[in-house]
């Protein structure tokens, strides 16, 4: 059944998509210097290669040079340890993302896919769980301070927004019916009214947006960057690594943030599926589709990160627990009870109604919130006539 | 074939991490040893064709509970050997006949009271895909214990926070109320 060919086949892809993240990585650190500067006006790297793209390349050899400091308060073997069990799952959460329609060659079939789990889905989140180990390990085996503050915070923050994103994809497995993501990139094929793409983002707008929510907490980004917030922690979980440890706790977070929107496009954007305009360019048109739409999730990350300032741990905890996981239990609801109305109801049409609703209900429930939280602020300070 | 290999690699992990746990003399190191355990054991589920049982395990004990556990070990402070030391005197010789009484059970049963007849084939319990069947008997023949223990669950979470609950602002208030008054009268 599995002969040597195969074997060879799965070998070629597993080396295409290992450099392919790695390369990635270095162009979305270098995109996202980039683009942060246009936002506030500065010029970003420009000096290293043309439009400074290799500079990603040249901070990578810095810190693969640089003296490997390890101080003396850690424990040892946990402390080499984290970097790996970060780098990881990041790496793993890649291989159940479809990123391109399956073609022949010869009687075989080539599927664009590392494994099509029947529970690729949960593989994702289950390796989305594994990464916090990565920043509690380095926390906790520096054996300094604000290191374990990080982690401390970290672990937190990430089992609470764990729960709001598991449940956002939750609604959209019961939408598609299936827990694999081909299933779930096939459920998407399609359009409405011959031009109108059946995209999920469409029916489960309001889990697109608390699946963002939670996936910017998990992957520890701004505005929930708490782990490592500069102004509190110094460098959070990672103060005490240097050189090339560094650069693999660096490495995770772009993985993750990578791996995080590949996700969001196979959940929501239909993930390779797209007209096939160019058919000349055969399944390449596809892959490009899929690239371009990651591209597209990812600078939606940035653009996070450029925009909001960070959160206060409390805010940070509230918004997970008090809004994000009731709203998504109560979207979850809803969609189960679309799922199963009889035949003549036409559920497409009622979902998208009410998800609007609901997700104006979500953002103004939001504001309230945020308006409040400045009002009582105001009057612990004893601006009273401010209100 | 596969099957078996992936065994012969997964179980000597799992047997090995497992006495890892209780030998390790760091309360961290032991935890980390648990979750390679629980690691190796949800890959012997995958190799049994459980994928979906395998993955839960991934999510819910390596990914959520083992997290839980490093976070208070780390909150604690809980370092080395300060858990060592026996706190009942006779401790040692009353475990070692309890864990020898269970391991006595545990051959007992799968020696005389396993039956491989009492299963069905499991291409039969798969066959409307492995989620869905495990679903389907969850939610029909084992409706009983599930809610049962949805029911436990509830019960533990609401006594924890009933117990790690501080004191409300009124019990608070009354009470400052009271000291305040003594103060005066004083």
């Amino acid at each position: 059944m599995i002969d040597g060919i195969d074997v060879l086949i799965m070998v070629i892809k597993v080396l295409v998509v290992f450099g392919f993240l790695l390369v990635s990585v270095l162009l979305t650190i270098w995109a996202e210097r980039r683009i942060v500067a246009l936002m506030q006006q500065r010029i970003g790297p420009n000096r290293v290669g043309p439009f400074g793209v290799l500079q990603g390349l040249a901070d990578g050899i810095k810190l693969f040079f640089k003296e490997d400091v390890t101080p003396t308060n850690v424990d040892r073997s946990v402390y080499f340890l984290a970097p790996v069990a970060a780098l990881l799952p990041a790496f793993l959460a890649f291989a159940v993302v479809p990123v391109g329609r399956g073609f022949h060659i010869g009687h075989r079939v080539i599927t664009l896919h590392l494994v099509d789990l029947n529970v690729g889905i949960l593989f994702f989140l289950a390796m989305g769980s594994l990464m916090v180990y990565g920043i509690v390990l380095a926390g906790w085996s520096s054996g300094s301070t604000y290191p374990l503050l990080g982690a401390v915070r970290s672990t937190a923050q990430m089992i609470s927004y764990e729960i709001g994103m598991g449940l956002s994809v939750v609604s959209v497995v019961l939408w598609s019916g299936t827990l694999s993501t081909s299933g779930i990139v096939d459920a998407q094929s399609g359009t409405w009214f011959g031009f109108v793409p059946r995209w999920f983002i469409i029916p489960q707008l309001p889990a697109l947006v608390m699946f963002l929510l939670g996936g910017l907490a998990e992957t520890n980004r701004a505005p929930f960057d708490l782990p490592e917030a500069e102004t509190e922690l110094v460098g959070g979980y990672h103060t005490e690594y240097t050189g090339i440890k560094f650069a693999m706790f660096f490495l995770a977070e772009y993985l993750h943030v990578i791996t995080t929107s590949a996700l969001v496009v196979t959940l929501f954007l239909g993930g390779w599926r797209g007209p096939n305009i160019l058919p000349f360019l055969g399944p390449l048109l596809f892959v490009g589709y899929f690239l371009a739409k990651l591209g597209l999730v990812i600078f939606l990350f940035m653009w996070a990160r450029a925009t909001i300032p960070r959160i206060r741990y409390d805010r940070l905890m509230h918004l997970g627990w008090k809004v994000l996981i009731p709203a998504s239990l109560v979207w979850t609801m809803i969609t189960a009870a679309m799922v199963v109305l009889p035949q003549e109801v036409n559920r497409t049409t009622l979902i998208v109604v009410v998800g609007i609703v609901f997700e104006v209900a979500l953002i103004v429930w939001l504001a309230r919130l945020t308006t409040t939280a400045l009002r009582r602020g105001r009057l612990r300070r004893g601006d009273s006539h401010v209100v | 074939m596969s099957e078996t290999i992936v065994f012969l690699i997964a179980g000597p992990i799992a047997l090995g991490s497992a006495l890892f746990i209780i030998m390790s003399k760091n309360a961290v190191h032991s935890a980390l040893w648990l979750i390679l355990n629980l690691m190796a054991l949800a890959v012997l589920f995958v190799d049994l064709d459980a994928q979906f049982l395998g993955v839960v395990q991934f999510i819910i004990y390596a990914g959520a509970i083992m997290v839980l556990f490093l976070f208070v070990i780390m909150l604690l402070g809980v370092t080395r050997e300060e858990l060592l030391g026996e706190a009942i005197p006779i401790q040692r010789v009353v475990s070692g006949i309890l864990g020898v009484a269970l391991a006595g059970t545990l051959v007992w049963i799968l020696l005389n009271a396993y039956d491989e007849s009492a299963f069905g084939s499991l291409a039969g319990a798969n066959s409307a895909g492995n989620v869905q069947g495990l679903g389907r008997l969850l939610f029909s023949k084992y409706i009983f214990p599930f809610e049962v223990t949805s029911i436990l669950l509830i019960v533990a979470a609401i006594g924890a926070m009933i117990l790690a609950r501080g004191r409300t602002e009124e019990e608070s208030a009354s009470e400052v109320e009271r000291h305040s008054g003594e103060d005066v009268r004083l």
